[in-house]
């Protein structure tokens, strides 16, 4: 059989799931038996022009990893998908939007004032900002178009599977590149994952659906290590998170943050925890109620931290 | 054509729907603004439902259910209140005005009280204006 072509990209990531790709540990080496890498910015030099030289659909797989935040991003995003069989929305910023995505709060200009300009450390009195072009003597310059709104890999083309996680863990990473592997392909839009269900699925803790009337942020308590997080009044995220992971962040004493997405089924995963989260309130006074909502700082950035650009609304209006 | 609010009403199956039905069989004057849908109690209306609604369009919703202490289902009437508390803080951090989205009460013997809710709220979204999602920010990607 001949060795398949793989791709992988980072577009708008922290590098954290390049780095997660290696965490598979020896089974690197099945994976060099199995596959040759045509492309890896973070590993090998090639360039854009290598790529775009090869003939459509020659790449048999691109794990694509990273949101769609500049003109860069889409350019790669548009011919991986022209020059891969397969195109894989790799991690949660290339499935959800995830960190980047959060800038969806805010739009370019907010952006770029904060950055060149408001930040203490930054000394811009002319208030001088990247631009597109810039001519300098020995021509033109460019880089990148920087947009307004984050936008997942789906939103930007037709992609095949998705593999959770900030970074995905091993396990998740090795089932995906197995399917490849083996060839055998789920049904298309697939999110490849060991589990369909929530992650408190997955969790030893104990539940006891116990209400509670406060809400803590990690470092003002100890939570009692065998019961249920969220039941202590932490933001425990578990409810309305795909599973897969092995609920590996409660076993560590802290809440689970939501990086695997919703689960099957969820269209907006920040509303759902939402639901889940008023659920818990015990309360039925609405002075009360406003008391106890009044602990949970950040509420839309807590709810939508990894999933605010693949939300029904993708981003806050701004007036 | 002048534009005129859309908005989107869940109500209840067993107060707030027969409400609204006594204000229409009493022939009541009301604003025809609000397109209702039924639920069977309030605890069913999803956060997901009100913000699909802005998605598809909507200028508003309206969610009625009934009165503190009278929930055909003993406390649905509750989490809704829990939940939609919680919904307008995550709506304001989304810039969407606090007036587009309104809990209320109304009993079946409240047709009068369903009117002037409804009334209220149109004339609210009237002066908010249509809610258009982003035209400005998606522009540039």
């Amino acid at each position: 059989m001949a060795k398949l072509k793989l791709a992988l990209y980072w577009a708008a990531s922290c590098g954290g799931c390049d780095i997660a790709t290696l965490a598979i540990g020896e089974k690197i080496l099945k994976l060099a038996e199995a596959a040759d890498i045509v492309f890896w910015p973070v590993a090998m030099d090639f360039k854009y022009s290598d790529v775009e030289k090869i003939p459509d659909k020659s790449i048999d797989a691109c794990l694509f990893n990273g949101a769609i935040r500049n003109s860069e991003g889409e350019y790669i995003a548009q011919l991986f998908r022209a020059k891969s069989k397969i195109l894989i929305a790799y991690g949660s910023c290339s499935y959800e939007g995830c960190i980047p995505g959060l800038a969806n709060f805010f739009n370019r200009q907010m952006i770029f004032d904060r950055a060149y300009v408001e930040t203490q450390s930054t000394d811009n009195p002319e208030k001088v900002y990247p631009q597109s072009k810039v001519q300098v003597p020995e021509g033109e310059l460019e880089i990148p178009d920087f947009y307004n709104t984050v936008k997942t890999l789906a939103q930007t083309v037709d992609v095949d599977y998705f593999v959770p996680g900030c970074p995905p863990e091993e396990k998740t990473t090795w089932l995906a590149l197995e399917t490849l592997i083996e060839g055998k392909l789920p049904p298309k839009g697939t999110v490849i994952s060991h589990s369909v269900k929530a992650v408190c699925d997955e969790c030893p803790r104990i539940k006891k659906e116990r209400k509670i009337k406060k809400f803590y942020r990690p470092y003002e308590i100890i939570p009692d290590p065998e019961i249920c997080l969220l039941e202590q009044g932490l933001l425990c995220y578990g409810v309305a998170t795909r599973g897969g992971c092995g609920a590996p962040c409660p076993q560590a004493n802290m809440p689970c943050t939501g990086c695997y997405g919703p689960v099957e089924g969820v269209a907006d995963q920040g509303a759902h925890f939402l639901t889940a989260l008023a659920s818990v309130i015990d309360s039925d006074d609405p002075e009360e109620i406003q008391k106890i909502i009044h602990d949970i700082v950040d509420p839309a950035g807590t709810f939508y931290r990894y999933s605010l650009p693949d939300s029904l609304l993708r981003r806050a209006r701004i007036k | 054509m002048s534009w005129e609010p859309k908005i989107v009403g869940f109500l209840c199956n067993w107060c707030s729907y027969r409400g609204a039905d006594l204000a229409g069989t009493a022939r009541m004057k009301c604003s025809p603004n609000v397109r209702t849908i039924r639920v069977m109690c309030s605890g069913r209306v999803e956060p997901t439902f009100i913000l699909k609604a802005f998605q598809l369009g909507a200028d508003g919703v309206l969610v009625l259910g009934c009165h503190p202490g009278d929930c055909h289902y003993t406390e649905g009437n509750y989490k809704t209140l829990r939940r939609m508390s919680l919904l307008k803080k995550v709506l304001a951090q989304l810039g969407i005005e606090e007036e587009r989205v309104h809990l209320d009460w109304v009993s079946a013997s409240e047709g009068d009280h369903f009117v002037s809710i409804v009334n209220d709220m149109t004339e609210k979204v009237r002066v908010l204006g249509p809610f258009r999602q982003n035209s400005e920010e998606e522009k540039h990607g």
